[in-house]
């Protein structure tokens, strides 16, 4: 008996590997459009307590990443976990905010409406919306200064306050991992400004937040922890030590120019 | 005009009373029910699964002949209808989601084929012996001829299913309607509710087949949920207006054609349906067309007085007749041009959220509310308290406007 079966034998069986207790954890996730990955066998954790940037060029999956871990997409092949469970066991505990593009503007619905619908799950098929659901939806649109918009038709809103109206649906669910999608494309500065003290203050909370993202001049401010993807997984881990200009220009292969690097405050590689 | 108030009281006799029921019914059902057909954006849908009724109904009778059934038995030939059209549904479905054909090529292939194998059948039994008697074909347009007891019991529960399911899946399919991702993402299954909209439409039309017809039932689908539309912005009220809307055109369009022997039923309650809708889309309050032209009006008065305003701030004179007695009759200038103390006070508010929409649209690149950035508008109303401090810290404190020398 050789001394690694030995060894083997003593403490039983290999264990499995422990399960990722981490808010969001893929493997292997691959998602494609006919034969074209999107994405490919990305293993990415993203870790408690953070907020974290995704990071990548034009069509490098960014969305793709968070949709098909969500199961809105199919995915090809790879396992994902929520807080160490599979993600249907856990839905209550993400709150997702799709980019804006994904809506029917036109919809009859206003913007506390959009707000209760984060509560439907909750609420369940036969449950009545109560005043308390209502008095909770408002409360939600405040904390992103949105209050005196509640009854506004949403297609009447400016690009900035629909995604707050977003921002306070995925509130409501009260969740502990946020998932958003581009939160800051094509809004005002204030709006900006509203939703990352939203975020941060999530974040202190002790809840878990995660951006695809695309102005890499803020990521350092935003941001604790940046995942860079580019189909395949470039680099992750702190912003202080993985926003560097060597894994930039591997993400983005050169199409970032130098002088647009040295712009950026990135971290001394 | 006595016989239409007589219908109307349900005392047209009992055919007619049943007609007017079962319609009224048969209208809330599928006002309901096609209210998440509409804000899908697939209403055309329901005009393929309509028309791929029509060989179930055919396949129906010869199978009830050929078994020594009654080939006219109600329920079993709905039974056959309700198979081929979810047979076309399922087409549809099919080809736009594996197929490199969009939705609406999809629709119109399924739709002809059906309609066309159908009549096929249809001709086919007109050949039997017992065919001739048959009259299938009234399931094209509705006949309300031999409406028995029991065709409005089946209209109630049918119909009383079909708004129950409604009711219990408003929320689902609402999420569905306004946000599929979303909807996906807290672990909805899209296409599951996708596929039961179409199945409460398809169940819809198949218990409105005998009153209204294969042809003329997707109006009622589709009718009423958007003249609802023109009156709310809230999606549980379109479903129950539209479930009304429904009702009332049923029972109005029965009760009209009751009162005259020529009048058809089906067509007329599409019509009255469609009245209302004509209706609703010229005079509906904020999305009429009435409306619409009442906000044009106002638009002008806003644009004048506010370029009066700015001329009087900038100490130009008002040369335009209209601007100048506008403002002489809100007492903002007198008639000679000068403003009064009310117009320099106005001017002043008037040129600081002119400041503020300059750096408004400075901030704001966004396409969604460029229309807004008019400076006619009330700044309070589009941008929030926290986006106009931002706007005055950027402008630096107030100044004092000089009135006109």
């Amino acid at each position: 008996m050789s001394p690694d079966l030995t060894l083997a034998a003593q403490s039983g069986q290999p264990a499995p590997a422990a399960p990722d207790l981490a808010p969001l954890a893929v493997r292997g996730l691959t998602v494609s459009y006919g034969e074209t990955p999107a994405v490919f066998s990305v293993d990415a954790s993203f870790a408690a307590g953070a907020m974290t940037a995704i990071v990548g060029p034009n069509g490098a999956g960014k969305s793709t990443l968070l949709k098909a871990a969500l199961g809105v997409i199919p995915r090809l092949s790879g396992e994902v976990t929520i807080f160490g469970a599979p993600i249907d066991a856990a839905r209550d505990r993400i709150a997702y905010v799709p980019q804006r593009a994904s809506v029917d503007w036109d919809f009859p619905t206003t913007a506390i409406g959009v707000v209760l619908m984060g509560l439907y799950r909750k609420v369940g098929l036969i449950g009545r919306l109560t005043g308390a659901h209502r008095a909770t939806a408002l409360a939600c649109l405040d904390r992103v200064g949105m209050a005196g918009f509640a009854e506004r038709q949403i297609g009447q809103l400016s690009g900035g306050q629909q995604q707050r109206v977003f921002l306070a649906r995925a509130l409501a669910q009260e969740a502990d991992l946020y998932l958003l999608d581009e939160p800051f494309a094509g809004v005002d500065a204030a709006t900006e400004k509203a939703i990352i003290d939203v975020l941060k203050h999530l974040r202190d909370e002790g809840k878990s937040v995660a951006c695809v993202h695309h102005d890499l001049a803020t990521v350092r401010d935003y941001f604790d922890r940046v995942l860079f993807l580019n189909v395949r997984r470039v680099a992750e881990g702190p912003v202080e030590t993985t926003f560097t200009a060597e894994n930039l220009n591997a993400a983005y292969g050169g199409r970032l120019a130098a002088t647009h690097i040295d712009e950026l405050q990135l971290a001394s590689a | 005009m006595e016989s239409f108030l007589a219908a109307l009281l349900l005392q047209a006799g009992y055919n007619a009373a049943l007609v007017g029921i079962g319609a009224a019914l048969l209208g809330f059902a599928a006002g309901a029910a096609g209210t998440f057909l509409f804000l899908r954006k697939r209403a055309l849908v329901s005009d393929a699964v309509a028309h791929a009724t029509l060989p179930g109904i055919g396949l129906a009778f010869i199978v009830l002949v050929a078994l020594g059934g009654d080939g006219r038995n109600l329920i079993g030939l709905l039974a056959g209808s309700a198979v081929t059209a979810w047979i076309g549904l399922i087409c549809v479905e099919w080809m736009a989601r594996r197929t490199r054909l969009s939705e609406d090529a999809a629709i119109g292939a399924v739709l002809s084929v059906f309609f066309g194998i159908g009549i096929v059948l249809l001709t086919v039994i007109q050949t039997l012996g017992t065919g001739r008697q048959a009259g299938l074909e009234g399931f094209l347009l509705g006949s309300t001829a031999g409406m028995l007891f029991e065709d409005a019991v089946l209209i109630a529960i049918g119909g009383g299913f079909a708004v129950l399911a409604t009711w219990l899946l408003r929320r689902p399919m609402t999420l569905v309607a306004f946000d599929p991702d979303y909807a996906a993402a807290s672990g909805y299954d899209v296409r599951r509710i996708d596929i039961a909209i179409m199945a409460l439409v398809m169940a819809v039309t198949v218990i409105g087949l005998k009153l209204v017809g294969l042809v003329l039932i997707v109006a009622l689908l589709i009718i009423p949920p958007v003249t609802a539309r023109f009156w709310t912005e809230r999606a549980e009220l379109v479903i129950w207006s539209a479930g009304a809307l429904g009702a009332v055109s049923g029972y109005l369009g029965a009760a009209i054609s009751a009162s005259a022997p020529a009048l058809p039923t089906g067509p007329i309650i599409v019509l009255v349906a469609a009245a209302l809708f004509l209706f609703s889309l010229l005079f509906a309050p904020a999305r009429g067309v009435a409306a619409a032209l009442i906000g044009h009006r106002r638009f002008q008065v806003r644009v004048h007085r506010r370029q009066g305003l700015l001329a009087l701030t900038r100490e130009e004179p008002i040369l335009e007749p209209y601007t100048l007695r506008l403002l002489t009759a809100e007492g903002l200038t007198r008639p000679d041009g000068v403003a009064t103390e009310a117009g320099r006070a106005q001017a002043a508010k008037v040129a600081r959220d002119e400041h503020r929409w300059e750096v408004a649209r400075d901030i704001h690149q966004d396409a969604a509310l460029t229309g807004r950035y008019d400076g006619l508008t009330p700044i309070e109303e589009v941008f929030t308290p926290d986006e106009i401090a931002e706007f005055d810290r950027r402008i630096g404190a107030p100044r004092a406007i000089e009135g006109p020398a």
